[in-house]
Order: C-alpha cells, then structure tokens, then sequence
C-alpha cells in the first residue's frame, strides 16, 4: 500500500513538474482564468446601466418637464437628443443612437388635468429584448411613482400603499452575483477539460509516453497519475475565480469554503473524467482539443450560464441532467451567495457523485483498452 | 549558364543563434567558405552540431546568414531566396510528407508546385515510382508507409523534376541498409542522367566515399576539406586489422583499444577482427602489450579512417571509467548467474493488424549477458517485434517470457526486470535531470536512501556530474542518450532494451556508445538493439535478421555471413545482410526487389 | 489540372494558379479526411444552431409567484387579481409564509409576494403595506419579476387612489405605452440565431483555422514546401479557401434555420448580407492565420484563438450582454472587436432592415480589419526557419 501510494505521488509530482515548468503552460494556467474573470465580471451583465434616450416632447408643460427630470435623475438614462418632430424617431433608433425614444403627445397636460390617463410612448430598439424589455420595465416602474406621488400630492393623503421589497441573497440583484459564482465552476472546467484531454496525446507527440508504459505502472495508475493533477489545477482555477470574485468584485460569501470545495473536487473530479476518455481515444492534440471543445460547447450553452435551465424547453432540460456543469453552477451559486450546506444542495451533490462515478471508470477502461 | 560556374559560393559565412532559455549565442558556423561544382556529388560530414544543417538551410534560403555572401546558382540567395528556391530542390532532414494524403497525392502535390507538365509527368512518375518501389503502394496514405519507404517518397517528390542544384540533408538517417542502397541508386542514377548537381550532408561516411568532394565540418568550423582520397590521406598507414584469438569475442580487444587514446585513435569491430587506427607517434611495446598477441595486419585507409583522425586532433575520446561501471553494478544474479541461463524465451509469436501478418511466428531465446541484435528493413516487423519483447504491444499469439515473467499474465512485473531506451529522446525535456532520474526511480519503486544511492552510482557510470539542475530537453544529444541509459539502468534492470540508438548519429558518438554497451554486457546485463547500421551487428554476441514479418537467420555474426555466403565469407555485414534479405525476397517473388510490375 | 496545360504565354500567372489549385486541394483533402476538424466546423454549428435556437431563452414568461393572503378581506382579494392578468407572472395562492419560503428557498417560486392580514385595516389608515420578496440568485430575472409585480400593485394603488378621490380635482395618470420596434414578437431567439451567424463564423474562422499553419509547423511539413516555386501568398490563400467555404456552409445553415426554423424575419437584403458575412469571414480567417504563424504551436494556438476571438464574439460583442451597460473599459474593448461590428450589422439587416449609414460604416470597419489582418498574416507567413 505504502508503494502504490508513493508510486502514485511519484506520478503526480512528475505531471505537476511538467505542466509548469512549460514557461506557456504557466502562462495559460493564471491568465485566461484571471483575464475571464474580470472581463466577465464586468462585460456579462443583464443589468441597465446606460440608456440613452431621445426626447420628444410634444407637449412641453409642465408635469411632462417633471417626469422627465426625475428620468434624468436616475444615473441609468442619458438623454443623447432632443426631437422635433416624428420623422427624426427612425433616425435615432435604427442607427442604434438611443435605444428608445420617450414621445409625449401635445395634449398630455390636458389629458392629465381632466383626470384622464394619458399615455407616454415609448418606441423601443428592440434588437436586443431584453435590454429593451428591461427599459420599458424601468421607465414603468419611475412613471409609477410618479403617478403615486401626484395622486397622492392632489388627494392630499399620503402613499396609499408602500411596496416593500427585498432581494434575498442579492440585495441589488446584480447580475455579477449570480455570474461570478458560476464561473468558478466553468472556467476551471475549460481548463480542466483541456489539460486532461491533451495529457496522453501530448506524451504521444513527445515520444514519452513509451518510456512511461514500460514502467511498472498499470494504466490505471498512470490514470490516477494524470487525474490528481488535473483535479488539482482544476481547483486551483477555481480559487483563482473565487480570489476575484471575493476580493476584486467582493461579492461576499454566504457559505463555508469546505463544502464549497468539496462540491467543486467531486465536479472536477466529474470533467476530468471525460477529458481522460477523450485523451485515450484522441490520436493526437488536434484531434484531443477540437474534441474538448465540441464537448465544451454544449456543456457551457446546457449549464444554465447564460440563460436559466428553466427557460429551456422540456426535452433540453433532460438533456441537461448528464451535464456536470449544471448541478455545479447551482451548488457554487447557492453555497457561495446563500450559505448552505452540502445537504441542502444534495441533489446537486448526488448526480455529481453519478456523473464522476461513470466517467472515471469510463476513463479507466479506455486507458486500459485503448492505450496499449 | 558558364559552364565552369560553380553552383554555390558561399565565402566567409557566419550564422549565429541566440538560445532563449539561456540568453547566450551560439556560433552555428563560423567563418565557412566551399564551392559546389555544377555536375558534382559534394558531401558535408561532421559529427553533431557541425552546422551542417544550417548551411543547408542557408542555402535554401530558409536562414539568413549573419555575415558573408552566399551565392547559388549565381543568385545572391539572401537578396533573392524565392529565385533560388524556384529552382533548386531540397530535401530536408524530417521530410514533411502529408500523411493523410496518399504517396500519389503527394507526388501530385510537388509535381504542381513545381510546374511540371503533365507530358513530363507521365514519364517521370514511372520511372520515380520504379525506382523507389512504390508503384504498388500509390493509393496508400504517406503516414501507413514505413521509415523506410517514407524517406523514398520524400526523395520522390524532391526529384519530381531535375533541379538544378539538389541539396538533401541526412537523407538516410533510420534508413535500413537496403534502401539506403537504393536511394544512392536513385541519386547516382539522376546524376549520371541528368548531370544534376548534389550537396548532401550525412553521418555516414561510406556514402560521403562516393562524393567527388567532401568538406568537414565540426562545430560550426571547417576541419578539411577535398576529395575523398585528401581525407583518406590523414590515415595513411596507419590502419591495421587485429584478429584475436578464436575465445575471444573481438569487442573485448576492441574496447582494449579504444580506452588507450593515447595509442590508438579509434578501433571498431568487423568481420570477426577488430579494425583499428593508431597514433602516429606509438610505443610499439605498448601496443604489443595492448594487442596481446592478436594478428595483425595493415589495410587501406578508408575516408571514415581519415575523419577519425581528423577528429582525434580535436579532442580525445574520454576513456571509459570501467571500475565506476563494475563497482556500480551489482547484478542480482551473479550467484544463481550462469551464463546460459535463458532470459528472454520468444516462441512461435505472432503479431496481427487487421489481416496484415507484422511478426509472423518467429521464435528465438536470448541468454543472459548476450547482446542480442534485431535487424531487418524498415517495414520488416522488426520494431513489432521489439516492442512486443518490452510489453508495449500484445502480441496476438505465441509464448514470450522476458526474465521469467509471462508477458501475457504477469506484465507490471516483467516490467521491472527491463530497461528501456526509445529512439527518440523521450525523457521529460523540461524536468531537470534530477527530476527525470527521481521520477523513474519512483517508478521502479525505489525511494529514499536507496534511490539517492542509485542515482548517485547511475549518474557517475553516465558522466552526468554537473548537469542535475539542466533541464533535459536543452542537454546535447550525447548527453540526452546517456541520460536516458542512466534512467534505463536505475533500477537495475536485467534486460536492456535500445530501439536504434545511434541512428544519426556521428562515428564518434557510436564509438562512445557501444563502449558504454560492451562494459555493461561485461557485468551480466542482457542487452537488445536494434540498429541500421550493420556494422554495429558486430559488437553483437547473436543477431537475427528478419523481413516480411519472418525470421530470416540467426546466429553470431559470422554464423549469419556465413550463412549469406558460405563459411569464410568475404562479405561484410551490410553485404551479408543485403544478401539474405534480397534472397528471402526473390524466393517468395513480391519483394521490392523482384521485378515490379504495375496491376 | 487542366490550368498546367496552358500555354506558357503568361507562364508566372498560369503557375499561380496551377499551384494555388494544387495546393487547395491537398487542403480540402487534409480538412475532409479530419474527423475531428469536420465535426467541429460542421457538427458544432448545426448543434449550436439547435441549442440557441430551440434551447437558450432569456424571456421571462409565466414566473411562478407565490402569494400568501393573510388577509381574507376583498380588498386584498382585489389587489391579487390585479396580479393574475399579467402574462408574465402566474400567482400561485397559499396561505403560509413558511411554506412560501420553503417553495422560494428550492427555487420552486421566483418571488413571493405577502398581503399581512392587517394590510385592509392598514389601507383604510392610508398606511398598507405589501411586501415582495424575490430571488437574487437570477438576478435579471429576478429584475424583470420585481418590475412586473410593482407596476402591477402600483396600478392598482392607483385606481384605489383615483376611487378615493372621486368627485375632487382629479389627478390623472399617466400610462406607458411601449412599441417594440425590430422585433415585434419580443423574443430572444430574433436576436440570439442572427448573432448566432457571428459566433460561427468566428468559430471556423479564427479557431480552426489557428491550428492549420501550426500543424504544419509542428508537423515539419513546411521546410521542403519552403524550397519551392511556392508563394507564401499561395500557401496563404490555399489554407482561406476551404475554411472560407466551411464559414459559408455554415452561414447558409444559420440562415436556413433562422427563415424556416425560427421564422426569424429577414427586413434587409440578402445580398448584403452575405457580402458583410464574407467579409467578416475574411477578418476571422485573418485572425486564425495571424495566430497560427505566430505561434507556431497547436496547443497555443488554440488557447489564443480562443481568448482573443470566441470568448470576446461571445461575451463582448453584445451577443448576449448589451454594451451598452458595461463599464467604459470594457465597452471600448467590445468597440475594437470586429465581431462587435459584425453583431450590429446583421441584426440591423435581419431586424431593422437596409440601414445605410450604419451598413456603410460597419463594412468599411470590417473592410479595413480583413485587410489589415490579411496583410499581417502574409507579413508574419516568411519562408524563413529562423
């Protein structure tokens, strides 16, 4: 036992040695991770920022001046123009200037005044939906308080009715918050995936791999040798994302470091065991990446990343259920933003446990079929 | 054209490299100056890192040179590389032939880039495929073909047209004997024909004979340079064969010869004798006492002979630490060790891809302490068959026992009783020495104490001393291989398996090597090569020669010449070799060298 | 084949292209008898089409919301129903907060929103409250749900407000009435398959095409290729042309799916259309190229080709995320990707129809980097060794 297990580390210590004192290898190993981050940090969100808007007011009084102000008031919208007329609204919008434009008709003081409703038109870019949606939502909300405040102002009587609303886990319900923990999962997967595919096909090119199969190692040792590193890098990915998260975003954390990483070693222990079976079937790198990367697309677009898993059609969903990266995405988010515990996210933990539980074997009889 | 013009001038040139790792310059070639005469067969020789490579690649224009002109075919070829690259052919050291294209597409290939017309063609194509015997394999993919036959197709596509200038380096590295002869066949054929003017480089010096002129090139310098008699000239009388006595294997008189430099400059076996080169200035007793009695007698000096002595005036080969070596050693089985014990038992294995016979059941049994030679063509099982013997590849049926372990049952185990160095450098480049010798250890299991003593005792019998923080992968390439013989030996292994370790390399370097081999087989270890050279087949105690997945002979050296041509053959080993092969082949009327007719 | 037999006339010209000819199909040969590279420049695209298109949806659509009334009243009844009419939200009725939250905590509801059993009491007092409760682990969903159930509840603070004050000086209100121009059905998937176009053409483009030069660097192919008639631009052009028509096979089937399977609408011309995408094509191929001759190195390569060309076409590009709402750094980042302006390009020409100061702009920003990167990718393509 002592000589498989020191054999074993052996190994491990040769796989670590090698990976980084490739001078590239080091680089690929902290950039992209550290360069994803932040870049995702900042560019991957849903969340109005900036809209700028285009002006039409028709009516120019004096409640209309008012609604526009508080508008102007909120940090989000710009006004980038003021229109005369009708015409110049297709102008501004198909040229992607403002992304919506505000129309007050003439009458609308009057309308307001003879306690008629009186309509204020949005003409949206809706190029993207969702932006746009979420623009008509804002201007809403603002248009609402407005109205709230007036009613309340000319009636005399206060608020008639107080909305109390509170986010859980997400106070300001930004979307870095949901994002960032997902790509502690993800991006260690990539590199992960990567590295572990690439490992056999990489000593084939370099004429090692011979002179590692005339050892006594079995294949299964050799693939135990090859899986601890990676897991660890894997890991390591992670808490570069995590370090970023925390410090840089400060995206505070709920949960428990340990049942944070022991959900992500049973998931990478999960996508190392399909980078292994991919790297025993692969004649070459070439073949080893293009492969991982077909694998890595679906896993990404399936996990619930980018869009939620319940947007999916039924028939996807299911699909999901085979993709680690999923149950790892929910685990990290609800260990890192709600601060559960490894019961509460047991079906994620299970299907992890599943997942690794085919894939390592799987890995394990393709070294041993496939590589001698 | 002027008819006397000389194909390439290059004066004065120099080519400097700066090693990124380590920050320092390296002097590629210094101050090199040659003619090649249009119409010629020129050879550059020169042991590694001579610079001959990067000559050639300045000629082809691939390299700038740092300082100097470089003239060829009369164009500046740093001002103008494309003019010359239009008209000259090059064939390179690795040449990269497509592989998932087949031989003809490749053919196709170069005949387009090189404009030939598709009248020129025709006639071209028959007579290329004709003579490199691939008529049979065109629909084959480039990468399916052996060493051998890929090394063809490369000279193939390079002589789809008559170049003016064809420059070709090392184009028989890991080339067997037999298509070594053919592709000279080939050149020398396009040179009668067709005048074509070659520069080649090689590590053979046999084929440099044939050359009208012959430079030699070490580190980065000009040695000499002149026709192959100017160079045979430096050995004059000074080369002698010894015979020894009929007990005595001649690779022990031989390694006598070669560990005292400073009478005899080099010393190879051949033909049962040992051919050797002493010093000019020599005390005769002493090399009375040195040759203890053996019979000697003078022969002609051969250019090889002349390159030696060149060589020799550079610097000494280092004699060989034999007590290192033996002190180190403790071979396990030195009580129960009985030479004829057997070690590795091969009985009737087989070696199946798809319907294609690799190893065709051969059967044969090495003793312990034998060095055991595998020779045979590219292409002829030979490296199946190694790579079956060292657990690498299943064997489909048949018994094979490696130290008493069953292959088939008891792999992990037999495993630990061998040793292995592949033919490519194929240790952890960016692993340090240290680290590379640690890893292996631990793979045998051996740790503490008793792996530090190991590596300490493997390091001292390889010359390691000093280089345990280099990363391996930036070591020269004589001390790669004794690295990966010091990680071979760690643990002690019974059998030592080498997969063409002195494939391209130089004389001396061979020289070195198989001093090393024949002290090791001294203290009990079981050795199995494989080699293209054939003169390596003498420091063998048996070889087998093998073709078309068959056991062509076996026997000592003089068993099998004997055997190609009677007892007392005059052959040499390559002759010998040639011979067997070439009978095997015509028996069974599908070999390359029966007559080839297109289906 | 039939090129070679021309007579020599215009030798050098006919050469080039007998040797341009020859060279692209040992290309499309290498391509087509690569498994791995057909699958992942044809598999994948039709995989991502189907994903983005039937799979990837950021609508927010009948969000389940709990509702717990604590307030058996008719009024609080009232308020409820207000919420019922929206299509974006389905109340779900209970009556206990801790079952609501429990729903909530295993993400079975998006929301929950709580009427306190004093809530008419309180109301008749002028001072009721309402509270709502959602889950920010999906922020942006969580966002539009937010919105939703607040306008909702204001509208109907509103009409009670309106009936309070009946008879007085009333005080009107103003409505928003919103026009979703460009994509009427409002539905992610209008703009998810024509920005699909971009991610696959960056796809073949730039990340197969990063490991072609490299291969035959790695493989050693390159050196007796070198030492021929052979034109770096020939060798350049033969590796474009295969990939080019992989890129074009491609958009032919994002363009299908997105007529016939999506029925994503088409307002501007094909012609044009097709002409950007080349271009755009031509700027990815000139990336790939770039990357690969300089590296040398598959593995590298493929990691570069990755970083700067189909992580930014995916997240920086406004793909999915709007530039407009990242931070300055990052939006000018997005504006000096070319991806970015091919994204604008053809959704204006799918949603918004021929606009022609944005159609001019854009394919001349995409002109300039086809040109730009093509020509350092034959400056950095050198029949050199060292």
């Amino acid at each position: 036992m002592f000589d498989f297990l020191h054999r074993i580390a052996s190994l491990c210590r040769k796989e670590l040695l090698a990976i980084f004192k490739d001078p590239a290898n080091r680089v690929i190993l902290v950039f992209p991770s550290l360069i994803e981050s932040f870049l995702f940090g900042y560019a991957a969100t849903y969340d109005l920022t900036n809209v700028p808007y285009a002006l039409l007011d028709q009516n120019r009084g004096a409640i209309s001046t008012e609604l526009i102000a508080r508008l102007d008031g909120t940090v989000i919208f710009h006004r980038v123009a003021t229109l005369q007329t009708q015409s110049d609204i297709a102008r501004v919008i198909e040229s992607g200037d403002a992304l919506l434009v505000i129309q007050i008709g003439p009458r609308f003081e009057e309308q307001l005044n003879a306690g008629e409703s009186a309509p204020v038109q949005l003409i949206l870019d809706a190029r993207n939906s969702n932006t746009a949606g979420s623009a008509v939502g804002y201007i809403s909300a603002v248009v609402d308080s407005f109205n709230v405040a007036r009613v309340s102002m000319v009636s005399g009587a206060g608020p008639p009715l107080i909305i109390e609303t509170r986010a859980w886990y997400n106070p300001n319900l930004e979307t870095r918050w949901n994002l960032l923990p997902g790509l502690i999962a993800s991006l260690s997967m990539i590199q992960a995936l990567m590295l572990a595919a690439l490992s056999v096909a990489r000593e084939r090119e370099n004429g090692t791999f011979d002179q590692l199969l005339v050892t006594p190692y079995s294949p299964i040792e050799i693939m135990i040798g090859k899986a601890i590193p990676t897991i660890m890098i894997g890991l390591m990915q992670s808490t570069i994302v995590l370090m970023v998260a925390l410090f840089w975003f400060k995206i505070p954390m709920a949960g428990s470091l340990v049942t944070l990483y022991i959900g992500l070693t049973l998931f990478t222990m999960a996508s190392v065991g399909l980078g292994l079976s991919i790297s025993a079937v692969s004649a070459n790198m070439q073949q080893a990446m293009l492969y991982t990367f077909l694998l890595i697309m679906p896993l990404i677009l399936l996990s619930g990343l980018a869009t939620p898993v319940r947007n999916m059609p039924q028939i996807l969903q299911i699909v999901t259920l085979a993709n680690p990266l999923r149950f790892a995405i929910d685990l990290v988010q609800r260990v890192y933003l709600e601060g559960v515990g490894l019961l509460t996210v047991i079906h994620d933990v299970i299907p992890l446990l599943i997942i690794s539980g085919i894939t390592l074997p799987l890995a394990a009889w393709l070294f041993r079929n496939r590589l001698l | 054209m002027n008819r006397a013009a000389p194909a390439l001038i290059a004066s004065a040139i120099h080519k400097r490299f700066l090693i990124k790792e380590t920050g320092k310059t390296v002097h590629a070639v210094t101050d090199i100056s040659l003619e090649v005469q249009t119409g010629s067969l020129t050879a550059l020789v020169g042991p590694d890192g001579a610079g001959k490579t990067t000559l050639l690649r300045m000629a082809a224009g691939l390299m700038k040179a740092d300082e100097g002109t470089l003239q060829v075919l009369g164009i500046d070829v740093t001002a103008d590389p494309q003019a010359v690259q239009d008209r000259i052919s090059y064939m390179p050291q690795r040449f990269g032939l497509y592989d998932d294209l087949s031989v003809q597409e490749n053919l196709d290939l170069y005949a387009d880039l090189h404009g030939v017309t598709q009248a020129m063609r025709k006639e071209r194509y028959a007579r290329l495929l004709e003579m490199t015997h691939l008529a049979r394999f065109t629909d084959r993919p480039a990468g399916k073909l052996s060493g051998g036959m890929k090394q063809k197709l490369g000279l193939a596509c390079t002589l789809v047209r008559s170049p003016e200038l064809l420059l070709l380096d090392e184009p028989t590295v890991g080339v067997d004997p037999l298509s070594r002869r053919e592709l000279w066949e080939i050149v020398q054929q396009m040179i009668d024909d067709e005048r074509l003017t070659v520069l080649v480089s090689t590590a053979y010096l046999d084929e440099a004979e044939r050359c009208a002129r012959v430079f030699v090139l070490h580190e980065g310098k000009m040695l000499a340079e002149g026709t192959p008699g100017d160079i045979r000239q430096r050995a004059l009388n000074l080369c002698y064969v010894a015979t020894p006595a009929a007990d005595q294997p001649p690779r022990v008189l031989q390694a006598r010869l070669l560990d005292d430099a400073g009478s005899i400059i080099d010393a190879v076996p051949q033909g049962g004798a040992v051919r050797f080169i002493r010093r000019h200035e020599v005390d005769q007793q002493r090399l009375d006492a040195l040759l203890d009695g053996a019979l000697v007698a003078a022969v002609e000096a051969r250019l090889e002979d002349g390159f030696m002595v060149l060589l020799r005036e550079q610097h000494d080969l280092e004699p060989l630490d034999t007590e290192v070596l033996e002190t180190a050693h403790h071979p396990k089985v030195e009580a129960e060790g009985d030479t004829n014990e057997v070690i590795i038992e091969v009985r009737n294995l087989v070696r199946k891809f798809g319907d294609f016979t690799a190893v065709d059941n051969i059967s044969f049994s090495v003793r312990r302490g034998e060095i055991f030679g595998l020779l045979g063509p590219n292409g002829a099982g030979k490296t199946t068959t190694f790579r079956m013997l060292c657990g690498l590849l299943p064997a489909s049926s048949g018994f094979l026992e490696v130290a008493g372990f069953n292959l088939r049952h008891a792999r992990a185990v037999a495993r630990r009783n061998i040793g292995y160095v592949s033919q490519k450098f194929a240790l952890y480049g960016d692993l340090s020495v240290t680290e590379n010798l640690e890893f292996f250890g631990s793979a045998y299991g051996l740790y503490g104490n008793r792996l530090r003593e190991r590596i300490g005792i493997v390091m001292r019998q390889f010359d390691l001393k000093g280089k345990e923080v280099s990363p391996s992968g930036q070591l020269p390439g004589g001390f790669k291989q004794r690295l990966a013989m010091a990680v071979a030996l760690l643990h002690e292994p019974a059998v030592l398996f080498l997969d063409e370790p002195t494939s391209g390399t130089d004389p001396q370097r061979r020289r070195e090597f198989w001093r090393r081999i024949t002290a090791l087989s001294e203290i009990g270890t079981t050795i199995i090569i494989t080699t293209h050279f054939m003169e390596e087949a003498e420091y063998c105690d048996r070889i087998v020669i093998q073709d078309a997945g068959k056991l062509l002979a076996l026997g000592t050296p003089g068993e099998v010449r004997a055997q190609a041509h009677g007892k007392d053959s005059p052959l040499d080993m390559e002759e010998a070799f040639i011979s067997i092969v070439g009978q095997s082949r015509q028996n069974n009327g599908n070999g390359p060298l029966a007559k080839e007719t297109r289906p | 084949m039939r090129v070679t037999k021309a007579i020599s006339d215009n030798k050098e010209y006919n050469s080039f292209w007998s040797r341009l000819v020859s060279l692209t199909r040992k290309e499309i040969r290498q391509l087509l008898r690569e498994r791995s590279n057909l699958a992942v420049g044809i598999g994948l695209p039709i995989l991502m089409i189907l994903i983005f298109g039937y799979g990837l949806s950021l609508d927010v659509k009948d969000a389940p919301i709990a509702v717990v009334l604590e307030d058996p009243s008719p009024m609080a009844a009232d308020v409820v129903a207000g919420l019922e009419l929206s299509a974006y939200i389905s109340p779900i009725m209970m009556t206990s907060m801790h079952e609501a939250q429990r729903l909530m905590l295993a993400r079975e509801v998006d929301g929950i929103v709580q009427i306190p059993s004093d809530f008419s009491r309180r109301l008749a007092a002028g001072n009721a409250q309402i509270q709502l409760l959602v889950h920010g682990s999906e922020a942006s969903r969580a966002t539009i749900v937010r919105n939703y159930i607040n306008g909702a509840l204001s509208q109907w603070a509103l009409r009670q407000a309106d009936r309070g004050t009946k008879g007085s000086a009333a005080a009107g209100t103003i409505t928003v009435a919103e026009r979703m121009w460009f994509n009427a059905a409002n539905t992610s998937t209008w703009y998810l398959v024509p920005g699909l176009i971009v991610l696959i053409m960056t796809l073949v483009g730039a990340f197969l095409t990063a490991m072609v030069m490299a291969r035959e660097w790695e493989r050693g192919t390159l050196e007796a290729l070198f030492v021929s008639p052979v034109r770096p631009t020939e060798i350049l052009l033969a590796k474009i042309i295969p990939y080019f028509m992989i890129g074009m096979l491609g958009l032919g089937m994002c363009l299908l799916a997105a007529r016939f399977l999506f029925e994503v609408p088409m307002y501007g011309s094909l012609l044009i259309l097709l002409v950007s995408s080349m271009l755009y094509l031509l700027v990815a191929l000139g990336i790939g190229l770039v990357i690969s001759s300089v590296t040398k190195n598959q593995f590298l390569a493929c990691q570069l080709a990755l970083i700067s060309s189909f992580m930014p076409a995916m997240m920086l590009s406004g793909f999915l995320f709007d530039l407009r709402n990242v931070p300055t750094v990052i939006r000018l980042v997005g504006h000096a990707l070319p991806a970015t302006y091919f994204m604008e390009l053809i959704r204006t020409l799918f949603l918004a129809g021929n606009v022609w100061p944005l159609i001019f702009k854009n394919c001349a920003i995409l002109t300039g980097y086809a040109v730009l990167l093509l020509g350092l990718a034959r400056y950095v393509t050198r029949k050199k060794l060292d």
